[in-house]
């Protein structure tokens, strides 16, 4: 009778697992999903509709009331809000493909055999990666500064004066600290790309006498095209959220003022400003844009896999 | 010599067909240019991503005066040891606070993120339960929303929990890593076996128990990759603890430092420590990090394959 009990609850494990298991397994990240990402989510549409309205005349402290869209109204009047966005697109349009060419030709010359070396360059190529976006923009910011920078001081001895912390170029002195960090990591991806193509795919090119430089162009181009795409986009999309270096070299220079990218602003708003409610408003806006963004080049993505018959 | 020139078979090619070598050795000069120019234009490029660290090296070995008066890639007297202890004892040693600090977040972040997408992706690959697929949907979505963006309002929220200005308020949000949670279904997917998972539920052993001695030995591999991605996220992170930290002996090194160049108008001292912080917070990172490619390499491989 006790065997015949035992076999009977194996095969109730066996069949039906104690039905909670699962959901004991995903609770932890369910509940810090909700805590951490739905939360503020709502928090900002929540927050984005009210204000801080001081009472009287600033003596009888304040409440918080309803405003409706009046931190949008507000958010969208500010100029200097609305020009980072542009300017961040702009920045995305030009660091990005730049950055994905580089890394391209590296990964093309890598894959080649051309290049003598090739784990030492690789290494130096890479080495950036490590080194912290924050700490990248601070050590450039050194760089950026003729007092101390070896590199103004040599440009200088060659008759040639370089200010890249000017107005007029600073945004591209951002674009290189991101440059310098990222090629080697989109190097390696696009490298180990190219290295997972079938050999024999260029064999027959070789043997038809086509040399390295054809075959990189003609054939081995083409193959990673769809991956170099995606991630140009997907990373054009990042690029929305720029801080980090430039609220890291905004201590060195006045040309980059506090609201100078979308998230700048966000930043300033709440700290300097002291108005998370119009921080949230900007939030809000900033999410939204790049979730347009995002579903844009998605649409445009799934078209062209479509079109190339199989999908990445 | 022809030999020396063509490329090494990298891969499983087939042995040279006889008409290759013919054909090669008319290739074989102007590959010898190209090897010439190639090799000559990595060079050049490998100067722009050693300078900024060069410099960083040697301008850690100054004095502040030297940092200003000498050429930027030329050693002056050797001051790096004055610099540490400086670095040291600068308002009682704050910096190794902050080092202290980011090794908490990043590996005490990391690890516990780490386990939290284990037991998720785990579960997702492993069972088939009510609300499953949304779970993936929403994991899938939540990848579209910008970790900068909402660093705001998560800071809002903090505020409200009490928890700005604490180590629980910067490690908490770091624990919802909806990549993770992917990267390991997708891991699980493909390494723990459904049946083996049976055939442990037949002896009698615990779901738990499964995930323990099973899941995590057979994830093991991919989960490195997940903890290094995560830790890197934490080292890195830093809009975040600007917003929730106000208190210095909180912050981490990123913070700090930062702190320190900003200050470093008023303070000139701040500039050379500034310097030497940035070079010693860079070394354990950067040997962690070259030392283990092996692993995030598969996850940016497993991580190409998700669309």
């Amino acid at each position: 009778m006790s065997t015949s009990t035992a076999t009977g609850s194996r095969r109730r494990r066996h069949g039906a697992v104690s039905p909670w298991a699962p959901y004991l397994f995903v609770a932890p990240f369910v509940v810090l999903f909700l805590l951490f990402l739905v939360a503020p989510i709502a928090v900002a549409f929540v927050n984005s509709l009210f204000s801080r309205q001081s009472s009287g005349l600033g003596f009888g402290g304040s409440s918080i009331e309803f405003v409706g869209l009046a931190n949008f109204v507000r958010a969208f009047a500010d100029r200097d809000f609305l020009i980072g966005f542009p300017r961040v697109l702009l920045y995305g349009a030009v660091q990005v493909p730049v950055m994905m060419a580089i890394a391209a030709f590296f990964a093309l010359l890598f894959d080649t055999a051309l290049v003598k070396g090739r784990r030492f360059f690789q290494f130096t190529v890479f080495l950036p990666y490590a080194v912290p976006s924050v700490i990248a923009a601070l050590l450039w910011g050194f760089l950026y500064q003729p007092s101390v920078s070896p590199v103004l001081q040599f440009f200088e001895s060659v008759g040639i004066t370089l200010s890249p912390l000017a107005s007029t170029v600073v945004l591209w002195s951002i674009a290189n600290v991101a440059l310098w960090s990222l090629v080697g990591i989109n190097m390696i991806i696009l490298f180990s790309a190219l290295q997972s193509v079938p050999r024999e795919m260029y064999e027959a090119a070789r043997i038809d006498g086509a040399g390295e430089v054809r075959t990189a162009l003609q054939i081995k181009l083409p193959m990673i095209a769809p991956a170099v795409l995606l991630t140009t986009l997907s990373s054009i999309i990042g690029t929305l959220q720029l801080f980090n270096e430039p609220q890291v070299l905004q201590t060195i220079t006045s040309n980059i003022p506090s609201d100078y990218t979308p998230n700048m602003a966000i930043y300033a708003t709440s700290t300097l400003g002291k108005d998370p409610h119009l921080a949230s408003a900007m939030a809000v806006i900033l999410g939204l844009a790049t979730l347009v963004v995002s579903l844009l080049v998605l649409a445009a993505n799934k078209r062209t896999t479509n079109r190339a018959g199989h999908g990445l | 010599m022809a030999s020396d020139v063509a490329p090494p078979p990298v891969r499983d090619s087939a042995p040279a067909p006889a008409g290759r070598r013919t054909t090669f050795v008319s290739g074989e000069r102007v590959s010898r240019t190209w090897m010439v120019i190639a090799t000559a234009v990595m060079a050049l490029a490998s100067i722009y991503f050693l300078v900024p660290v060069v410099w960083l090296v040697i301008a850690a070995t100054k004095s502040t005066g030297d940092l200003f008066s000498t050429p930027g890639f030329a050693f002056a007297d050797f001051n790096l040891l004055e610099n540490l202890q400086a670095l040291s004892t600068y308002q009682d040693g704050i910096f190794w606070r902050w080092g202290l600090n980011s090794i908490i977040y990043s590996v005490l972040g990391s690890a516990l993120t780490t386990l939290v997408c284990a037991i998720t992706g785990y579960a997702l690959a492993v069972y088939r339960f009510r609300g499953r697929a949304a779970l993936i949907s929403v994991v899938l979505a939540s990848l579209l929303v910008p970790g900068t963006v909402i660093a705001q309002p998560t800071y809002v929220l903090l505020v409200s929990l009490g928890l700005d200005n604490t180590y629980a308020g910067l490690l908490l949000p770091a624990l919802v890593y909806p990549f993770g949670v992917l990267l390991c279904f997708i891991f699980a997917q493909s390494s723990v076996p459904l049946e083996l998972v049976e055939a442990a539920r037949l002896d009698g052993a615990g779901e738990l128990r499964i995930f323990v001695a099973i899941g995590l030995r057979l994830l093991a591999s991919g989960l490195v990759t997940v903890l290094l991605f995560a830790f890197l996220g934490s080292w890195n992170s830093y809009i975040l603890p600007l917003l929730v930290l106000t208190d210095a002996e909180l912050m981490p090194l990123t913070v700090g430092l930062t702190g320190w160049n900003q200050a470093s108008i008023t303070i000139p001292g701040l500039q050379i420590l500034t310097v030497v912080g940035s070079l010693v917070s860079i070394i354990p990172i950067a040997i962690v990090f070259l030392s283990l490619q092996r692993f995030w390499k598969a996850g940016l491989t497993a991580g190409s394959v998700r669309g």
